[in-house]
């Protein structure tokens, strides 16, 4: 078990190293950083000199060693547009994202799992093939047109909900919440919705698929021939193994959900990391790119660090180790 | 036989499909005396599995009972609402499958499983189930029970598995146990321990058993009668001695032609010609008209109904009836 563990970390700091030199190769290769920090008027002398004071003109190598070396303290410089440390401009950004992320990932997770069991175990009910039928309009539609149908109908025509913005939010220790505020939950439930949606039909086709593959093994029916009530089956036995598999694509997901907010931020104006990353590229501000690259690796590898471990804990029957000892 | 323990009337299993209704039992009938071991052998598709999932209300859909009625004790439990079934299942009546490999939940210790299954059926506490569980995994032979207990089944091997699924469909006492099959997934080795534990243990307690196998060296050791089915109908049913030294329908003297012997020295095994027919194809008269050696004009007419030899016995076959004797008779001078 420590082994694996040790084994998966050393896995981790690999992929990591790898999406570093991805980062640090965009400043090399995204255009002149130079010429959006100085102004029209400026001599090429100035723009030497800078060069030189921001370390351009060192060997790749040493650049790339910097560059990491002040990424594992958290210093990913300065952004050339804003010019505040981006570490700063991130973590100030990072709570309106995660808060955004967790709530559409739990709605996707809760409900997907909820409307995934119900429709395998009521397989030809007239409400399944609804809940079936209005998932895939959720599968395919863009996000981006979920979004605005959502303003439409629940910002313009029914004015239920904000339709754009985080609302007033609250600031505990260096995190700003909008959950402790009327409008700050209410200006969260649509962008919620629209990043979660995808990922709610997702969860909930695969949950249906897989329950519908498990009612059908030796253990199931034995379980009925056991006489244990349709709860005990359904729920006890049924739903357990079909989490197996969820709970990796699950975790998966929240990384994608993560990622994906871009597009929904966008969107709803939603003051967090996506749109900040979506400006630095307008502008063409490679640290911040750089370091936001990084940051979704970093939240993938975690992930991904944790579904594993969490199988480890759901299926014993990858606890090899102490079966070995035991025979 | 009104003190039967289970009594099957004229059942009958169907298919509904898109070309039609396929019947997968058809007019079967038998009794299960209270403690015996009755034997049900056939090929693959003569619908003995269909039958114990018919008894125990397991039918996969679209499977379903088309016809004749299953009493357990004198009561009707074909025609049993949902709940009132479970009920019977696991505590009157109990199952044990092929496959020990996959009965059990992979994801749950053998101690949860059996708990679980105890409680459903008993008013007990937490710590009496797992006493009384232990105490059952004992008596199946499993060592040192109060450790392996807490193990989850993939840390068991097959035939340890199996004794552990028979724990479990023993686990509420229940009168009859369904057994379908419960050696052919096992090593050779293994499985007569199996089927002596499930005859032990059966007898022990007082539990009828219908084993469902197509073994007749197993049934020939272990049942007390035998019912041969064939294509879905019943072709003989008898005390297992008397089928075995002498029977009576042309099938199952075919299948017992088709076990080795080592007192006999043959050269060749004796083989049934032909195939099991398919159940869109059966055809008209008795089902294993074109297979049969003996058939005669009135095989290919009419479907036998079983007849009444005595002892029990009974044998679907034209050459028993009175007709058929005189046919025969003819037929060998």
């Amino acid at each position: 078990m420590l082994a694996y563990i040790i084994r998966r970390i050393l896995q981790s700091v690999l992929v990591m190293l790898v999406v570093a030199l991805v980062s640090f190769a965009l400043f090399r290769f995204v255009g002149d950083p130079i010429n959006s920090m100085v102004g029209q008027e400026a001599t090429i002398a100035d723009r030497e000199a800078l060069r030189e004071q921001l370390g351009l003109n060192d060997p790749f190598l040493t650049q790339f060693a910097t560059f990491i070396g002040r990424a594992v303290q958290g210093d990913f410089g300065i952004s050339y547009r804003l010019q505040q440390p981006v570490m700063e401009l991130i973590l100030s950004r990072l709570p309106a994202t995660l808060e955004l992320a967790l709530v559409s990932g739990l709605l996707a997770f809760v409900f997907g799992v909820g409307f995934g069991v119900y429709t395998a175990l009521r397989r030809n009910g007239w409400l399944s093939n609804t809940i079936m039928t209005v998932s895939l309009i959720g599968v395919s539609l863009p996000t981006f047109l979920i979004g605005v149908l959502l303003i439409w109908v629940f910002a313009v025509e029914l004015q239920w909900l904000p339709s754009f913005g985080r609302g007033d939010t609250v600031q505990i220790g260096n995190w700003t919440t909008g959950l402790l505020t009327p409008s700050g939950r209410a200006s969260l439930v649509l962008p919620a919705i629209t990043l979660g949606l995808y990922q709610m039909t997702l969860i909930m086709r695969l949950v249906r698929a897989e329950m519908l593959e498990v009612l059908r093994t030796d253990y199931i029916k034995f379980a009925r021939a056991r006489g244990l009530s349709n709860r005990a089956v359904h729920f006890g036995h049924a739903l357990k193994n079909t989490m197996v598999p969820v709970i990796t694509i699950t975790g998966l997901q929240l990384g994608s959900i993560i990622a994906f907010a871009i597009i929904t931020e966008t969107v709803f104006q939603w003051p967090g990391v996506g749109a900040l990353f979506i400006n630095s590229v307008r502008f063409v501000d490679v640290p911040v790119m750089a370091a936001y690259l990084m940051l979704i690796a970093l939240v993938f590898v975690i992930i991904n660090l944790i579904v594993d471990l969490l199988y480890y804990v759901v299926d014993p029957r990858l606890r090899v180790d102490r079966a070995a000892t035991r025979h | 036989m009104t003190d039967a323990l289970l009594s099957v009337r004229n059942l009958r299993v169907e298919f509904p499909t898109r070309r039609g209704i396929l019947t997968a039992i058809d007019d079967v009938s038998f009794d299960i005396m209270p403690g015996e071991v009755l034997g049900v052998v056939g090929e693959s598709g003569a619908g003995k599995s269909l039958t114990g999932a018919a008894i125990i209300g397991l039918l996969e859909p679209p499977g379903r009972i088309a016809g004749g009625e299953i009493l357990l004790k004198g009561q009707r439990i074909d025609d049993l609402d949902a709940e009132s079934m479970r009920r019977i299942r696991g505590k009157r009546i109990g199952m044990v499958f092929q496959d020990p490999l996959t009965s059990l939940n992979p994801l749950y210790t053998v101690a949860q499983q059996l708990i679980e299954t105890i409680r459903t059926h008993a008013d007990l506490s937490e710590a009496e189930a797992r006493a009384r569980a232990i105490a059952l995994l004992d008596r199946v032979g499993i060592p040192a029970a109060a450790r392996r207990i807490d193990d989850y089944p993939h840390h068991f091997s097959g035939g340890m598995r199996q004794r552990v699924v028979i724990a479990l469909a023993l686990c509420a006492e229940p009168e009859l146990v369904i057994a379908d099959e419960p050696t052919t997934a096992l090593d050779v080795s293994v499985q007569s321990q199996i089927i002596d534990l499930i005859k032990e243990i059966c007898a022990e307690r007082g539990a009828a058993v219908m084993l469902i196998t197509h073994d007749m060296g197993v049934i020939a050791e272990t049942a007390d009668r035998v019912a041969v089915l064939y294509a879905g109908r019943l072709a003989e049913i008898g005390p297992v001695r008397e089928v075995i030294t002498a029977a009576e329908h042309p099938y199952t003297a075919g299948l017992m032609g088709s076990i080795p012997t080592l007192t006999q020295d043959n050269a060749r095994l004796v083989q049934i010609p032909g195939a099991m027919p398919r159940l869109n194809a059966i055809p008209q008269g008795c089902a294993f008209n074109p297979r049969c050696e003996r058939a005669f004009d009135r095989c290919f007419r009419d479907r036998p109904d079983p007849i009444d030899r005595g002892d029990g016995r009974k044998v679907a076959c034209w050459l028993y009836d009175a007709a058929g004797v005189a046919a025969k008779e003819k037929a060998d001078v």
